[in-house]
């Protein structure tokens, strides 16, 4: 068996582990053991793959094996990755890693959530692993529908109104997707639901022109495209720690990730013809995400509105169809995904002390828990971009890489993109001093305690992967960049 | 008359065989043995379903008759002058149709047992089998005689089954809808059959392609006919009796009705428009559009708003019979495939639903979405059955309701339906939206009166067992819907 497919088989693993355990160390020890067994699994697979390329060896996709499955259809249980499904895989590990140390104490049903958490991470991570449409899909979906429940019965505040709302949108997403996938099964002549070999194929001009937006908006729902964006505050909001992380950190990446991977690797020409319209929807997602981020006083809230901004970007990037541009996109993906999960694991940990998450409400938290206040502003700092931090080298990446486009359209945008950088110190600062210094607000809180060993576990896992990717980007990016160019050979024909 | 042919007839003679023993057991059997009734039925069901699961080609290599065998298996074999259709896939939809009735019959118990029925249970498990002989002659017919007498045997005992629990008015009330409308609907299906006679002077569905020149007078006919099944499938606008009916029926024949014979309509419905009525392709796939379009969208919104389970369950089962007609529409072998493969996932999905839904009934008197409230706290197995029925039926993986639904999705794209397909995959949406609000009722809503924990009867968890398994293996699995997809046959 493919070593790649461990990565699915561990969380299923994880489920009958939980199904079994009776007691709550016993789901802890199932839920950290998978976990730390993933993350070993994705470094190993880091050098592994590094190790084959440094060997020489120049196959798009590495460590691939296919086995039939149904063969009617022509699909196939195909798994392979590339540098940049290796680098998604790595990020996905870190963030269930720590996600589940956040979530140690979740105080009830824990069996339920680990056995939920776990399903969610399959599709994860089956989705990165897979090249094949139908399976890719289908972990896809997986992915989405365990998210109903870990809001509904874990979450607070509006739970119910936001796992429905957010359940819906996607799956109206997936719905799109669906139709997309079976126009280019189809409609390519390939009979074929390779990635590899319909990329191969040539799909007829005019179907790629339906074709793309389908697919493009189906996963762009997940990614927080604007207008389709807004499943993901009230999601964010009221998802409990470790499922807001995830969804953030991980999640939103597979919209990211497919609309790169299906719709532009497989779609260049209406990639290259239809980009603008989607450059415009995702320039407004950029900006529009970072002022909302600027009047909102939940915690969540803030952060959720700042990922609509960042995964905004992720896809502007990603229809700059350069190589440079791209590299960040998929860069700014880690970033994104480590310090957002970094941001909700905190809210999560300050949140469970203070049970609030007004920061009208907060204040002086830096003289009560100074471990947790060091650490919030560290992910601060990285999300509005300080160089030696993760996110200052995808940025700039982005905005070099969209800026060589010589027109004037792409440099407008280009420029409306970039305020976002200055809006997103607006707000990080905002709430890092008003809730970090000054006063404390409540007599009560000055009774609270510092974070725990497994808050520092999670915390500390984050911000070493953030500030790595700050201050040793180079091999992350040669390693994306090399699995880059089929892709940008296939968008300039 | 050469009584060899009789062989071939394995399934319909060891179901009549079936039938008969339980009839002499039901009329002679001492007070005291006729409480195994319900065993011993499930027992002969079950090696009925051995027998008719038995390859075909297995079957008549046992018998020595391997040139026949090999005609079956490339096709369509004649038997009784060409009355009787001897193939493959029917084989395999027969026996899916029997492992539903084994799968409503362990579930029966629960209801059967109760003081006003007990006296009557061989009935139940008599009629039951009636009706399936008669799906199983709809099934095989090469006439429209035969498949006339097999949608009436079909039909008219149904009725009987609606009306079991006589003295409640609702069961009463249902029967007689139920019997109005399935003469009503026969009755369109014998004037239209009486037609395509007119027209085409025959009644062999081999015969009848080349004489259907696509009159007018033929597409009434053809009209008339569909109208018929469609009553039976329950496509809007045909649909008014269903909630109705399944509300008030008891719920294991619910069950039953919702999804075999449900199953065994639609596979008919698709057989017949591409065997006899292949000509008028055009025609019928302009109609059956529009059907689509109008079964899935109505009865996705009208189940929006319902807090009875089986009214809720009797729009879901309508919304589905929209879906499995894309199949239809196709008129494709993926087509085809992907309907049987269809039936068989909906109907795990469904019975596990309903042996859910009946069990509560039974225990706590409740059906109404409100009841189910908290109910994994009191009941976490059971919960979990309904929430992965119900994903299953919604087409969420890793559950088998998910590849189903590609599939007709799949085989409808194929034939160019675009927006057909674009259409219902919106009304999935809307669908997961009601499939979800009894998830959330069970997992989310809190509830201090929850319906009380209690364990259910071997029979009945041994039904829910199956149904789980079934609705877990079955898509990731690929053999199944290999060996139906290897006999199955575009028109």
């Amino acid at each position: 068996m493919n070593f790649l497919s461990l990565f699915v088989l561990v969380p299923v693993l994880m489920m009958g582990g939980l199904f079994l355990a009776k007691t709550l160390k016993q789901i802890r020890v199932v839920a950290a053991t998978g976990a730390s067994l993933l993350l070993a699994l994705a470094v190993g697979l880091v050098f592994a793959y590094l190790g084959e390329r440094a060997a020489g060896n120049t196959a798009e996709m590495l460590f691939t094996a296919k086995s039939l499955w149904y063969a009617p259809l022509h699909i196939y249980y195909s798994v392979g990755v590339d540098g940049i499904s290796v680098a998604m895989l790595l990020l996905s590990a870190i963030i269930v890693f720590t996600g589940v140390f956040a979530s140690w104490s979740m105080g009830f049903l824990e069996k339920e959530f680990f056995l939920w958490f776990c399903l969610l991470s399959t599709g994860v991570f089956g989705f990165f692993i897979s090249i094949d449409l139908f399976t890719m899909f289908m972990y896809y979906e997986i992915a989405l529908i365990p998210m109903y429940l870990l809001i509904g019965v874990w979450g607070s505040g509006r739970k119910e109104y936001a796992a429905m709302k957010l359940t819906l949108m996607l799956m109206a997403g997936s719905a799109l997707l669906l139709l997309g996938i079976l126009g280019i099964y189809f409609l390519s002549g390939e009979s074929s639901m390779n990635l590899l070999e319909l990329a191969r194929a040539y799909i007829p001009a005019e179907t790629q022109y339906w074709l793309f937006p389908l697919v493009f908006v189906g996963f762009g729902v997940l990614g927080a495209l604007f207008p389709f964006h807004t499943w993901s505050p009230d999601g964010h909001a009221s998802a409990p720690t470790a499922v807001s992380m995830l969804h953030a950190g991980v999640l939103m990446k597979l919209g990211g990730y497919g609309c790169f991977r299906v719709a532009i690797f497989l779609m260049p020409e209406a990639a290259n013809e239809l980009a603008w319209i989607f450059i415009i929807l995702t320039g407004i997602s950029v900006v529009y995400g970072a002022y909302s981020a600027i009047v909102q006083t939940d915690l969540k809230y803030i952060n959720a509105y700042s990922s609509v901004s960042h995964c905004g970007l992720v896809l502007f990037a990603i229809l700059m169809l350069n190589q440079t541009a791209m590299n960040g996109a998929i860069l700014q993906m880690l970033s994104h995904g480590l310090m957002t999960a970094l941001f909700f694991a905190l809210i999560g940990m300050i949140y469970g002390r203070t049970h609030t998450r007004d920061i009208r409400e907060l204040g002086g938290l830096m003289k009560v828990m100074p471990f947790l206040g060091v650490c919030y502003v560290i992910a601060g700092l990285a999300s509005l971009g300080l160089p030696g931090l993760s996110g200052f080298v995808a940025e700039m990446k982005i905005f070099v890489g969209s800026f060589m486009h010589a027109d004037t359209f792409h440099r407008v945008f280009t420029l409306v993109a970039c305020t976002s950088i200055v809006i997103t110190a607006v707000y990080i600062l905002r709430v890092v001093g008003k809730i970090l210094y000054g006063t404390v607000a409540d007599e009560h809180h000055l009774t609270l305690s510092d974070a725990n060993w497994y808050e520092r576990t999670s915390t500390i896992v984050l911000i070493l992967a953030i500030a790595g990717i700050g201050l040793a980007p180079l091999w992350l990016s040669d390693m994306i960049d090399g699995s880059l160019l089929p892709i940008i050979q296939n968008v300039k024909l | 008359m050469d009584y060899s042919n009789f062989i071939y007839l394995k399934e319909e003679l060891s179901l009549i065989a079936v039938i008969v023993i339980l009839l002499l057991y039901d009329i002679f059997g001492s007070k005291k043995s006729l409480n195994y009734f319900q065993p011993v039925a499930c027992l002969l069901v079950g090696v009925h379903l051995l027998l008719t699961c038995c390859p075909a080609r297995a079957a008549l290599a046992i018998f020595g008759d391997t040139p026949v065998a090999d005609q079956v298996n490339a096709g369509v074999y004649p038997l009784l002058s060409g009355m009787y259709n001897l193939y493959p896939l029917g084989s395999i939809v027969k026996s899916i149709l029997a492992i539903g009735t084994l799968i409503v019959f362990l579930q029966a118990r629960n209801w059967l047992e109760g003081e006003r029925t007990i006296i009557r249970r061989g009935e139940f498990y008599l009629i039951t089998l009636f009706t399936l002989l008669g799906m199983y002659f709809m099934i095989a017919a090469g006439n429209f005689l035969l498949f006339y007498l097999g949608l009436e045997l079909a039909s008219i005992p149904m009725a009987t089954l609606v009306a079991f629990d006589k003295f409640r008015d609702r069961s009463a009330e249902a029967g007689a809808k139920y019997i109005l409308t399935a003469i009503f609907a026969s009755g369109l299906s014998l004037y239209g059959i009486s037609l395509i006679y007119g027209t085409t002077g025959t009644l062999y569905f081999t015969d009848i392609p080349a004489a259907l020149t696509g009159s007018a007078l033929q597409v009434m006919a053809f009209v008339f006919f569909f109208t018929g099944l469609a009553f039976k499938l329950s496509l809007v606008p045909f649909h008014q009796w269903t909630p109705d009916v399944y509300e008030g029926a008891p719920t294991s024949v619910t069950a039953y009705l919702s999804v075999i014979s449900k199953g065994a309509a639609a596979f008919v419905l698709m057989v017949i428009l591409g065997k006899v009525f292949g000509p008028l392709v055009e025609q019928w796939q302009a109609i059956l559009f529009w059907v689509i379009i109008a079964t899935i969208t109505v009865a996705n919104l009208f189940a929006l708003r319902q807090q009875n389970m089986k009214r809720f369950f009797a729009y879901s089962s309508i919304s589905q019979a929209g879906y499995i007609m894309l199949g239809v529409i196709s008129g494709s072998t993926l087509g085809m495939a992907s309907l049987v493969y269809y039936v068989l996932v909906y109907m795990f999905s469904n019975l596990a639903a309903f042996g859910v839904i009946s069990i509560i009934e039974h225990r706590s008197g409740k059906e109404t979405i409100d009841d189910y409230n908290g109910l994994y706290s009191t009941n976490p197995r059971l919960s979990v059955v309904m929430m992965i029925a119900l994903f299953s039926l919604a087409g969420i993986p890793p559950f088998a309701g998910f590849f189903s639904k590609f599939f007709v999705f799949a085989a409808a794209v194929e034939e160019g339906y675009y927006w057909l397909v674009f259409i219902a995959l919106l009304n999935t949406v809307i669908s997961l939206y009601y499939y979800l609000r009894v998830v959330k009722s069970m997992f989310i809503n809190k509830n201090e009166s929850a319906i009380a924990g209690f364990r259910s009867d071997g029979y009945t968890r041994l039904g829910l067992v199956a149904c789980s398994a079934g609705i877990l293996l079955l898509g990731l699995l690929s053999v199944v819907y290999g060996e139906i997809h290897h006999y199955s046959l575009g028109w």
